[in-house]
Parts: structure tokens; sequence; C-alpha cells
């Protein structure tokens, strides 16, 4: 940690690049604290839907957990925490991810993108979001932020896929619920491909 | 009938939440101070705790406290209890809680406590704890036994006990042989009809055994509960599947009185019958955070969800079925023992009565008993007993029909459960039935006939199978409550003590209020989701049960706001209350309709009178929870409430028919399903988007207990081995259908104000059971007599090195 950072700057700073989440980043930063000699914090900018936050991130941490407990985004979920399910997936420069499985310092250069940054700048869903609302497409809904990004990683790349393509795309996104075709089609929607 | 909300297509409120990530689950929540807690589980399967040292892990800097099963109300067995120390009964078991300022210490902390425990033998195959002399999985036995004695006397908290049952060895060596076990006890029998007189007049007969493996829940929220105390107040932020239902017993849970409990649970990762009522960690979360006085946070881990998120029981069967030379089946008979876990209920009862709803037998009998073990305790899942004796049935009576010259779908025709058709040991009534009708719709739809024609063999390497299955679950209840409050800005606030599990139901029966006020739906504002919202006393979200109860409730409450509009309009117009009418979101004179108040201003009227127009005074037939919600909104508008007390007789059945196609590689032992068609009769249609969701949701869940998931234990250490989500491993995109195609037969039961049943069971059921069946049409009418059926047991097949039935075990292989 910069020397001239004092613990009392440093969580305000915390505080002020995630306001949504200022209780947690306080007790996470006090639990750092008793971290085991010899670990590092770091202070990170890290560029998270188009903003750059500056966020206290222990080497071993995730970006699920940095997303979630110190910015805020809890749009992005855990459903195992361990590289099986995909509900935690975001997209880092245009890769869809397991934010789970993800160490927070490896995307310090890349531009990550979480269900929260894909609205536009006016408010209006994005085409993916839009589409899984006509087509009812969540169930429970705890896969869905994962869904939608792994379908927004595909239609960056293939605009119109076919049915096959969009299920072997989201194929890493579990839902419990059974929700696969109901998703399927929203994607079939969003590409323009079912009217 | 025309409608104007049922049946047509909405967009439920939450949808735009989970899209964007604003939907709020019970670990998005926080509060300063809050500190977290994690479990400390059990590592062998038997036994019970010696002693526990906590010291290091309480002088660690960030550790706040311990929680252990002395900090709560002692609890016995067979019940579950929230952490464990004199019993311990499976790998996994919660024995105490730990709470520091991150997860991340609770966990080391956990590291650092010290446990000696004792070990008592362990069982994990019921049939290992049936034989005499064998284990047993609780000290005093292996069995539930009810005490009614013993619950009147207030001895025992439930009137349930541990009991003991053995079978000599032949008897188990004659059941694991597939055959009935001569003069064996049971635990429960019943028995319609003359038995044996009826399988003398049966032309066909066949006699098969059976294993189905239990299989974890997998919600994909790992439970979590946050818990806050303030003035007294007990806020409970959870995972449930049904909001207000389970209130009075989270209240007991946690010590507060209900009236000081506020459980907030506005959305719900899945559930599938595990969170239909508040289950044992929440008392650890709310009676932790209130000796810390700090909010607490309990969220477990997935593998933790696999020990104690519940699962479906297993079963180990045998049945007899007979068909007289019409097609009809004469008799049944039928044995079933079912794997408990550790705690819970088996389900041979319930799979029995499928039998008996679905094929109509003219006499059948059930003997069964539920047998723990050492494995994760078992619960409600989607459909217990029905959907996975759906999963085993279906390719038996394959093979009596095939035998009795039948083609699969004119077998079910004839037996088919009609409007008259008779259930379960007393032989009752049913609501209604179309379900002839569904099977017409699913063969045409799916083009039975055709695909019948179609060549077996499709390669030299590929071959294809046809199956036809069905599904049953009971599918409705009365005598909830129904709450709306009609505002003076003319908002029609219509509120609901349902959850939100992800089935839209919550909003979808509230449409029935809006259709009987004749009110636009955009004029409406639902009230879910948090106790501060002031919700009635509604049914539980499981069981397929949320749609028939709860758009009854929903029609009794639109109602008693209809009658109190009419009585205040004929007080101040003049005339009698039968002249008033409604529409437009007036109550008008129907003889002069300028003579009448809008719904703003009826409610405007119900303020200034007070008394039961706007709370004051209440129904005394309403819940406590419901009174509750109408004292706090009382003064505030026109507010209406009102117990379901409209006729209900017989039982409400949801039904399912499904048929698929599958393309199966003799080289690999997997399959395709090409083509998936699964046809609901649930009476009228109430949400055509929700239904869908709710038979291609149930059609996966039939897809992975037909092929995939599974508990798997050790029988040597009691571990088990497959806790991961990709071990007992639910469907994926690539396990399902690229399409699915759904219908429903869109016919009203009478019992409905709107004509609507529940599905989500059947949607299941049907989908195993046709699985099921195509299989063994695959492989000429093979019978593996289990699920699920796996790519190697396919293949060991083909190889002719065929599993030997005799070896049919739960839980193990
Ligand atoms: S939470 Fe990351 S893959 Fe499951
Ligand atoms: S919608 Fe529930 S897990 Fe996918």
């Amino acid at each position: 940690m910069n020397p001239k950072l004092t613990r009392r700057r440093f969580i305000k700073g915390v505080i002020a690049s995630g306001a949504a989440a200022a209780s947690t980043s306080l007790w996470y930063s006090v639990s750092g604290q008793n971290r085991p000699a010899g670990s590092v914090e770091r202070l990170l900018s890290i560029n998270v839907n188009g903003q750059v936050r500056r966020v206290d991130v222990s080497p071993q941490e995730t970006l699920a957990h940095t997303l979630r407990y110190k910015l805020g985004l809890t749009g992005t979920k855990l459903g195992c925490n361990r590289g099986e399910c995909g509900s935690c997936t975001v997209l880092a420069d245009d890769v869809n991810i397991y934010a789970c499985s993800t160490l927070t310092h490896e995307v310090k250069n890349k531009a990550v993108l979480t269900v929260e940054g894909l609205r536009a700048a006016d408010g209006t869903l994005h085409p993916v979001q839009a589409a899984f609302i006509e087509e009812l497409s969540p169930q429970c809904g705890f896969c869905t932020s994962g869904q939608i990004m792994s379908a927004v990683a595909l239609l960056n790349t293939n605009p119109r896929p076919t049915r096959e393509e969009a299920r072997q795309a989201l194929s890493g996104n579990l839902c419990r619920c059974g929700a696969y075709d109901h998703y399927l089609n929203g994607v079939m929607r969003a590409s323009g491909q079912l009217s | 009938m025309t409608f104007m909300h049922i049946g047509k297509d909405f967009t439920p409120p939450d949808v735009e939440g989970k899209v964007t990530g604003t939907a709020r689950y019970a670990e998005d929540f926080r509060r300063d101070g809050m500190v977290f807690a994690r479990l400390l589980t059990s590592p062998i399967p038997s036994g019970r705790v010696v002693s526990i040292d906590a010291s290091e892990a309480l002088a660690m800097p960030g550790v706040v406290g311990i929680f252990t099963a002395d900090d709560l109300p002692p609890s016995a067995p067979p019940a579950n209890p929230a952490l464990a120390k004199d019993f311990i009964t499976y790998v996994g078991q919660p024995i105490l809680a730990v709470a520091a300022e991150s997860e991340e210490i609770a966990e080391a902390a956990i590291e650092r406590i010290a446990i000696e425990f004792e070990r008592r033998p362990f069982v994990v195959d019921p049939l290992d704890t049936l034989v005499e002399g064998g284990p047993d999985p609780y000290p005093m036995g292996n069995t539930l036994i009810r005490e009614g004695a013993a619950a009147a006397a207030g001895t025992t908290a439930s009137g349930t006990a541990v009991g003991s049952i053995k079978w000599t060895r032949d008897q188990i060596a004659s059941f694991r042989a597939g055959r009935f076990p001569t003069g064996a006890p049971w635990g429960e029998e019943w028995a319609y009809g003359d038995v044996d007189a009826n399988f003398a007049q049966c032309t066909t007969v066949i006699e098969e055994p059976f294993v189905t493996i239990g299989l974890p829940h997998h919600s994909l929220e790992s439970r979590t509960g946050m818990a806050y105390w303030e003035n007294g107040k007990c806020y409970f932020h959870g995972s449930l599947q049904s909001q207000t239902v389970g209130h009075a017993q989270l209240a007991r849970m946690v010590d507060v009185d209900p009236a000081n409990l506020v459980f907030i649970n506005e959305n719900t990762g899945g559930g599938f019958g595990s969170k239909i009522f508040p289950y044992p960690m929440m008392a650890v979360t709310g009676r932790f955070a209130k000796a810390l006085n700090r909010p607490l946070q309990l969220r477990i881990t997935r593998a933790d969800e696999f020990y104690i998120g519940s699962a479906r029981s297993g079963m180990q069967g045998w049945i007899k079925v007979g068909l007289r030379d019409n097609g009809r089946v004469g008799a049944v008979d039928i044995a079933i023992i079912g794997d408990a876990g550790s705690g819970g209920g088996a389900s041979g009862s319930s799979a029995a009565e499928h039998v008996s709803i679905m094929y109509q037998p003219e006499a059948m009998r059930y003997r069964g008993m539920s047998l723990y073990t050492n494995t994760t305790p078992r619960g409600a899942q989607r459909g217990p007993g029905q959907n996975e004796m759906a999963a085993v049935l279906s390719p038996i009576m394959d093979k009596a029909g095939r035998q009795a010259g039948l083609d699969l779908v004119e077998l079910r025709r004839i037996n088919a459960p009609g409007p008259d058709a008779l259930i379960g040991p007393r032989q009752g009534t049913i609501s209604s039935s179309y379900y002839p009708q569904a099977i017409d719709q699913a063969a045409e739809l799916f083009g039975w006939e055709a695909k019948k024609a179609l060549p077996r063999q499709i390669s030299a390497t590929k071959v294809r199978g046809i199956g036809v299955g069905e599904g049953y679950h009971s599918a409705g209840a009365s005598g909830y409550d129904g709450l709306l409050r009609i505002a003076p800005d003319g908002k029609i606030h219509l509120h609901t003590g349902v959850g939100n599990l992800g089935t839209y139901s919550y909003a979808a029966v509230l449409r029935a209020a809006a259709e009987t006020l004749q009110c636009s739906w955009e004029n409406c504002v639902i009230e879910h989701g948090h106790g501060e919202n002031h919700l009635p006393h509604s049914t539980y979200q499981g069981g397929s049960n949320t749609i028939f109860t709860e758009t009854r409730s929903s029609h009794v409450a639109a109602l008693d706001a209809i009658r109190k509009m009419k009585q205040i309009a004929a007080a101040d117009f003049g005339g009698a209350v039968d002249d008033y009418s409604i529409g437009g979101e007036r109550v008008f004179l129907s003889s002069d309709n300028s003579k009448g108040y809008t719904y703003a201003e009826v409610a405007q009227k119900a303020i200034e009178l007070g008394g039961e127009y706007s709370g004051q005074v209440f129904a005394e037939d309403l819940n406590d929870t419901t009174k509750r919600s109408v004292q706090a909104m009382q003064g505030t508008g026109l507010i209406a409430a009102a117990k379901d007390t409209l006729p209900k007789t017989g039982t409400t059945p949801g039904f399912a028919v499904a048929m698929v196609e599958i393309e199966l590689d003799t080289e690999t032992g997997k399959f395709d399903i090409l083509d998936y068609t699964g046809i609901a009769e649930c009476g009228t249609i109430i949400h055509p988007k929700g239904l869908r969701q709710a038979m291609n949701g149930g059609g996966v869940w039939g897809f992975g207990m037909a092929a995939y998931e599974r508990h798997v234990y050790d029988p040597q250490n009691g571990l088990p081995a497959n806790v991961g989500l990709y071990q007992a491993k639910p469907p994926t995109y690539l396990d399902v259908p690229l399409h699915m195609k759904s219908g429903a037969t869109d016919m009203p039961d009478p019992q409905s104000p709107v004509g609507s049943r529940g599905i989500g069971e059947p949607s299941q059921g049907c989908a195993v059971a046709a699985l099921m069946s195509a299989i063994s049409d695959a492989l000429d009418g093979h019978l593996f007599n289990r699920t699920p059926v796996t790519a190697d047991m396919i293949l060991n097949h083909i190889a002719q090195n065929d599993f030997n039935t005799g070896d049919l075990k739960t839980n193990t292989f």
C-alpha cells in the first residue's frame, strides 16, 4: 500500500468510489487488517461499465467479490462461486468470463461490463434485455444476468446467430429453472430473427 | 367466457429488475455493522459432538461470536435440527456457526475450532438398515413412527419419533431380486377393491422391481438469510418460496411475536419444494443476530447447499399390474421402500396415489415404509412421489401394453382419468378433468401416428425412440385470505402473500381480482414481498397449488370490495344494493349510470364512513396475519378482505401429458431429444407465457431426473461423491431439445372463479415419464427399472452387459 495513504483516507476513497456498497466496503476493509502478514493490499483503478472505479483489492480477490461487495454491483450473481454455473458472467474486453473465477487484478487493464452497464445513457434497455422481457425469459432470475451477458457477448461477434449457435454460446450458463427455450427465444428476438 | 385479463399475457413487474440486475435477493442486502456467519459442518455421517473448543477461533481478531446447538431450543429426532449435537446423522450437517467481520475471517475461524466427535455406525442404503442386524442411522432405529399419545401429552413436539423395523435376510434377498417379500412387515398400507379377484380377471399381468435415486434441489441461489433487530422487531431478509404462510412458524423459530417479525423476500433464486416453508438454518440467522445485537448474514456455499438444501427421496419398489382384455387396468399391487435420508419423509403413498389416478385401476393395494439413512435430509421436491413414480411407471405400463398388443397412446386413452375419475385409497372424486382431450391434443401436436410409422433404425449407429408419459399432482386448496385496497387516488392495491419463486404466479393470481373488479391492469399496484406491504395470509407456493387457491382468494376480496362499493353508492344515491353495477372503474345505478362514484370517489367515501369500509372492522374468520395487515391500513381507502369460503369438493387435479422423440447413439449411449411436446390440463389458461415457462421448465427437470441427476454415496465412509452442480448435473442447454413445444387444453375447472388450476409438478412428471418411455422404445422395450438412466447403463445394455435388476440400489451402486 502507498505509505502516504492512511487507512482512513483509503477507506474514504473506497467509499467515494462505491457509494452503493459503502458499509460493505468499510467492513471488508476492516477485515483487511487481519490478513496474514506478507499479503498485499492494492488500490486499483478498474474500468467498470465505462467508469474508472478506485477500489481496494486484495491479491486473491475475485472479480465477482469486487463487483458485488465493493462496487455495489449486485446484479452479478454468485450461484456457485467456483466456475460451475455461469451466474457471475460479465464481459472483460467483450469476452464473457466467470467473475467468480477471475482475479480482479487480472482485469485491471480491461474494460469490464456488467449487467448494470447495459442500458443506454438515456436509460433505454439493451436489445437483449428488452427481448428477454418480451419473451418472459427469466423464471427465478438468479441466472438471468449471466445469460444476458453471454448473449451480449455472442451478438457482439455474431449478430445473427442460428439457434444452435446461440445454445452453444450460452451453454456455460446453467439455468436450474430450465428456462432455456425462453432464453434462446430472447436471443433470437434480440438478433431480429423473431418477431 | 370472455375475459379482460385472464388468458392474456402481461409483463409481471419484477421482470425488468431481473434483466437489469436491480432485482434484489437476500444476499444483496447489507446493513451497517453487519457481520457474516458461516457454518461448521459434520465430517462424519453418524455420531455426536463430545466437546467443542472454540477458544482459538474466538481469540482471532474480527471474530465476534459462536452459536451452537446449546443456543437453540432442544430438538429430538427425527426433527431436523438447525445445529446438531447429540445426533449427527449425515456428512455436511451443520454443527455450529461462527460470525465475524467478514466471511473470510469466519471461514478461517472455523478452521481453528477443535471438535471431538464420537462416531456411530452409519448406513446409506435403506435395505442395509432394514435387514436384521443391519446398522441403524439413529441409535434408536431406522424409521419414522407416529406417536399419537405422546403428541397429545406434549412429550414429543411433532408426534413423531424414530422406531425400528427389520426384515429377515430372506425377505431382503427376495426384494433385492425384484420379488415381493412374503410376510415382511410394512410401515403403512392401504387398499381398495378386491385386488386378488381383479387380478384373476386380467389377461396380461406383469411384475417389475424399480428404483429411483434421490437428487438434490440445487436451487441456484444458495440459501441466505440476513436478520437484524430494531426496537424489538426482527427484520429478516430471506429466501423462501412462500411469503406469508410460514410467518408464524418463522416467528417461533427466531423467537419473536409474529406481530414483530418483518419478513422481506422480494425475489427467490429457485426453491422447487425445498423452500416452501422456513428451513432450520433460518433459526440460526435470526437468533444469532439477536444474540450479537448486530445485523447478521448467514449464506451457505454451493457444497453446503447440496447437504442442507434438501433433496428428493429415493425409492425402491415392486409393482404388479394387470390389464383386462379390453386394455383397462384391472388391478395394481405396489410396495415401496422410501429413503427419507436422515430426516423428512419418503413419498411412497403419493407415488402409489399417482398410479391410482392416472390408470384408474379397479382395485389396488399399496404397502410402504419410510426408512432413514445417513444421507442428506429429504423434503418435498417438485411432485414428490408422483414424479419419480411417473418415471418408472411409464416404461412398465408400456411393457404391459405391448404384451397386450396395444398402442402406447391408446393404452393411456383407455385408462385416462376423466371427470368421473377417482383417486387414492378413499377413492375420492376430483373437481374436473379434460385429460382425455389432453392426450388427443398431444398426439396431434406431436404427430404420434406419423412418428410411430417412422423406421426405428435411423443409421448404422442411431436408433429412434418415441415415448409418452403422464404427470399428476393435486393442484389447489381453499380457505386462504384475499386483501385489496382502493386508494383515494383510484389506484387498486392488490395485496398478496404469495411468494415470488419465479413462476410469476404471485402476479397472475391477482389478475383474477382485476377481472372481477373490471379494472385496468395499469391501474393496479401489486403489493408483495415485504412484511411492511401489509400482506394477507396466502397459501404456500408449492405443489401446483397457487393458481387455483389464490385466484379464489383474489376473487373473494374483489367481491368484498364490490359489495362495499355498492352499499356506499346505494346509501348515497338510493335504491337497493342489487340495483348497482360496476364497470369502467365506477360503481353506478344500473338504470342511470350518471348516479354513481368512481373507484377513487368511493375510496374517499369509505374513509369518511370508516367501520368495515376502511378496515376499522373486519371479518373474524380472517387469519391473524391478514387482520394485522388490515389494521395497519385502516383509514387509508376502501379495504376489502375476505376468506375464501367458496364451495370446494374433491381433489383439484393438475394433469399433463408429454410425448418425446429421441435419437439414441448406440456407440456412445447418449441421446438427443428431437421432439418434446407437453400438454397441460390445468383448466383455463390464466397467463400463457407463464404456463409455457412452467411446462418447459418442468420438462427440463424431467430430463434431468430421467438421465442425469442423482445422489451417489460411498458406502465405505458415508461420503457423498457428487456435491457439485457438475456432478449431480442439472440439464444444460445442450441436454435439452432446441425447441420445446407446449400447449394446454384451456377448459375451465368449475370450482375456480376463473377456471384455472396449477401445473408446476405435472409438467415434470409427464416429461420424465415420456423420456423414459422413449429410451425404452429405442431399445426394443428394454426396461432399466430405474432413474436416472445414464449413458453408461445404455451402453452396458447394448453391449449385453445387462444390469441385474436384483442389484438395484438407491444412493449407491
Ligand atoms: S458463480 Fe461463477 S460460475 Fe457459478
Ligand atoms: S431463471 Fe432460475 S436459474 Fe435460471
